[in-house]
């Protein structure tokens, strides 16, 4: 099965008013979320390791050639410095764009991330202290050859912490927008752009700026009889094993894209397994302790009654991202085939 | 009256009416040692390396044309991986050219017992310890003799054999570990007076520097007092950073003055230069009990970052042409035998013709090598397999035996056989 189908985003992302639409592929999405951000507003910064001459995948290109070295510019190498220095950016009302270089280089910046950004709006009570304006970009997910350390997907490592927002695009429109939201969102955001998609996926994208909610999920097609719940990569996946399903189970299949890993969109998911029945969730990830787990758990809350098969989780095995054994070990299109054919026929 | 009060956290400060602030920019830059110029002649005749025999000098020559070396003079094993890679029968790698001298300079004045950290470009670490040709292939070519059961990215290379820890793709991780297990060697020696004393060298590149883990790594191996030599790789490059946007103050060196420990910086492409340091700052780490020392080794990054770089996005060509002409480890090292007419041209064709037959003869076998079987996809992970594990396992084999059209196991060990568990002891 094919991996990229189609692309999914057909719907327009941005309302009726005539755009000027361009072809971008999601790396160009997000440089031309970043050209807008710094373009728009004095207090945008742009920073990371290799940053400067456009990064090592090419987000940041021409920016600090477009608004400068005082703007845009390489740090030193060190991840906690980078997103301590963000923060103390935001909280003096400056809004900083963090790169981390890959999403498994995070780490050292737990701490920051997890014990101050998360809760310095909480901390700070009264004063009225936030530090909204900063967003920590990084690149997630496999690409068939990154092994241990460049292909992780720790999103589920922090939607356990309450006070980030975690966004995953899907494409290029879906990346431009919510990277728009997320910069113009008043809280801390961490913004995972699944790397194999910078160059694969190309669709059309308005040149002008747009936001797409944060905390949304996304009904990407419509179904009765399962819903599949997913995000980023895997969503491309999902769609071929539907279009394979309902053809041979003669059934319809609902996909929703949760777009905003944390805090998330509940009702959306509740009311389209309150139509199905059945659910499943499929993220690349490790299944266990994953977005899964919550989203299952809350289905299973939320609409018990209605299930007709138990809810399935779908998403890497609870090991490492061995070099030659990657594509064992996410998901597949067959998994997901597999997965739905279980659930219809429980 | 006392000059000083002895203040708990600077005891032999003196008071001073002075006001002055201590300015980085007024001191000297630290000096680079060397012995032999880029010509190959020895600058101090009393510095003249004596204690390597000829044969060995001659190892250390064929090990940097093996490991690495500049793709302007040929490098062997790194040029043909770096084209394999390119024509996608290896998925990644990483050259060290210009590195060479530091590498096989510094490995050999450690003892084969002293344990190494690496971080990635040393392949020449492992040469000179004895990596086999065939131990480099079957790591990079990911097949199920390579020591990491084809689980690491090419050129993570580790071997308990040579005393050296797998390498991790993150930053600077190894330099706090590197002091760990030098205090472990040191209580080691302590409950166990019969054990040759020993130390653990940690490379590391001036970027990995910027990160916590080295200013943590220093600061408790000196605290600690652990025999550990921590070498630095200042190449002048973090991929596109330069060292101008990395650090200010005297490069790495500077730092290791400001935790107490002893430090020197050193000429990176004078493999003697680099040799007698480390065998020096060997010595001094078990000296009264162990201390950690630095080695700031100077070079140039004369290759791209990686295969998936192209550094000419980020420094001019030229600027990398001159210094390959400037100069370079493996030709000083040429210079210097040619005036000792210990080498010629003669010798050396012969020399590389016979190591690229070498390196493609381990090619060629490490190749057709079958993969780890798929059941070390989930071993590993603990001591034993988990509960969960086993159940995964299962399941992944049920869609295999499900979906066969879907998946092709021939190229792993065992095949769809090699997913089960292995049968109880
Ligand atoms: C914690 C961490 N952050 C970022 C990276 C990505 N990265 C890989 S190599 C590198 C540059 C390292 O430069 P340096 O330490 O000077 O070593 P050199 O490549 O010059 O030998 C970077 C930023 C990483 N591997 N680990
Ligand atoms: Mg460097």
């Amino acid at each position: 099965m094919s991996i990229f189908p189609y692309m999914l985003g057909s719907q327009p992302v941005y309302g009726d008013t005539p755009r000027t639409l361009q072809t971008p592929n999601l790396f160009q999405a997000i440089n031309s979320a970043l050209d807008h951000a710094l373009r728009t507003d004095e207090r945008t910064l742009v920073f990371g390791e290799d940053v400067a001459f456009g990064g090592v995948f090419r987000c940041s290109m021409n920016l600090a050639k477009d608004f400068g070295s005082e703007r845009v510019f390489n740090t030193p190498l060190s991840e906690q410095g980078i997103v301590g220095f963000a923060i103390g950016c935001a909280a003096q009302g400056m809004k900083p764009i963090a790169e981390i270089q890959f999403a498994d280089y995070v780490y050292p910046a737990f701490d920051q991330l997890v014990n101050e950004a998360a809760k310095w709006r909480y901390r700070e009570g009264a004063t009225g202290g936030n530090i909204g304006g900063m967003v920590v970009r990084m690149p997630c997910g496999s690409v068939g050859h990154g092994a241990l350390y460049h292909s992780q997907s720790p999103e589920s490592l922090f939607t356990h912490i309450p006070g980030l927002r975690i966004v995953m695009p899907r494409s290029p429109a879906q990346a431009k927008g919510l990277l728009l939201a997320s910069i113009a969102c008043n809280d801390p955001v961490l913004f995972l752009e699944p790397k194999v998609l910078y160059r694969a996926a190309v669709e059309q994208v308005p040149m002008e700026a747009y936001e797409l909610p944060l905390s949304q999920a996304e009904v990407v097609k419509e179904g009765k009889e399962v819903t599949i719940v997913s995000y980023g990569q895997p969503l491309y996946l999902c769609s071929s094993a539907i279009a394979a399903a309902e053809k041979d189970f003669g059934i319809s299949i609902e996909l929703v894209d949760l777009r905003t890993l944390y805090p998330w969109d509940r009702e959306t998911v509740l009311q389209s397994v309150q139509k199905t029945g059945r659910a499943i969730v499929v993220h690349e990830s490790m299944v266990n302790a994953g977005v899964g787990a919550e989203v299952a758990a809350t289905i299973q809350e939320g609409a018990f009654l209605r299930l007709e098969a138990p809810v399935q989780r779908l998403g890497g095995w609870a090991t490492h991202m061995g070099l030659v054994f990657e594509r064992f070990n996410i998901p597949d299109a067959t998994r997901i085939y597999d997965a739905i054919k279980r659930t219809v026929e429980y | 009256m006392a000059s000083s009060v002895h203040f708990p956290g600077a005891v032999n400060s003196k008071f001073t009416t002075d006001l002055a602030f201590e300015q980085p920019s007024t001191h000297p830059a630290m000096p680079t040692y060397r012995v032999m110029d880029s010509d190959g002649i020895i600058v101090d005749e009393s510095r003249k390396p004596s204690d390597i025999s000829n044969e060995e000098i001659l190892k250390w020559y064929k090990n940097m044309l093996t490991g690495t070396g500049p793709p302007a003079i040929v490098s062997i094993m790194d040029l043909i991986m770096f084209d394999a890679q390119r024509q996608g029968r290896l998925s990644f790698y990483m050259v060290s050219a210009g590195e060479e001298g530091i590498a096989i300079g510094s490995a050999s004045a450690l003892f084969p017992k002293d344990v190494i950290f690496c971080q990635y470009r040393e392949t020449g670490v492992f040469q000179q310890r004895g990596f086999a040709l065939s131990d480099f292939m079957n790591q990079l070519f990911a097949n199920g003799k390579d020591n990491g059961k084809g689980r690491n990215m090419p050129v993570h290379y580790g071997s308990s054999k040579l005393n050296i820890h797998t390498i991790s793709s993150t930053l600077a991780t190894q330099i706090p570990q590197a002091a760990g297990a030098a205090y472990a060697l040191k209580i080691q020696a302590l409950q166990n007076p019969n054990m040759v004393p020993r130390i653990v060298a940690c490379y590391f590149g001036e970027g990995a520097a910027s990160e916590g883990d080295f200013h943590a790594a220093l600061n408790i191996a000196a605290t600690r007092s652990c025999p550990v030599v921590f070498i630095c790789r200042n190449n002048g490059y973090a991929i596109s950073t330069p060292t101008l946007e990395q650090y200010r103050g005297d490069g790495i060196a500077s730092r290791g003055i400001g935790y107490g420990i002893d430090t020197i910086r050193v000429d990176g492409n004078d493999i003697f230069a680099v040799r007698e340091v480390t065998k020096e700052a060997r010595r001094m780490a078990l000296e009264n009990g162990g201390k950690p020392i630095l080695i700031e080794a100077m070079s140039y990054r004369v290759s791209h970052h990686s295969t998936s770089d192209d550094s000419f996005a980020y420094r001019a060509k030229v600027e990398v042409e001159d210094w390959k002409r400037r100069d370079n480890p493996i030709t000083r090292l040429r210079k210097w035998m040619e005036h000792q007419g210990l080498w010629d041209d003669e010798m050396e064709k012969e020399a590389r013709s016979q190591i690229r037959k070498d390196v493609l003869k381990a090619f060629a076998q490490a190749e057709k090598e079958k993969r780890a079987p798929l059941r070390d996809m989930f071993t590993d992970v603990y001591e034993d397999l988990s509960e969960e594990s086993k159940v995964q396992m299962k399941e992944l084999g049920r869609l295999l035996d499900e979906y066969p059209g879907e998946y092709d196991v021939s190229e792993f060990e065992g095949g769809r056989k090699g997913l089960d568990e292995p049968a109880e002891q």
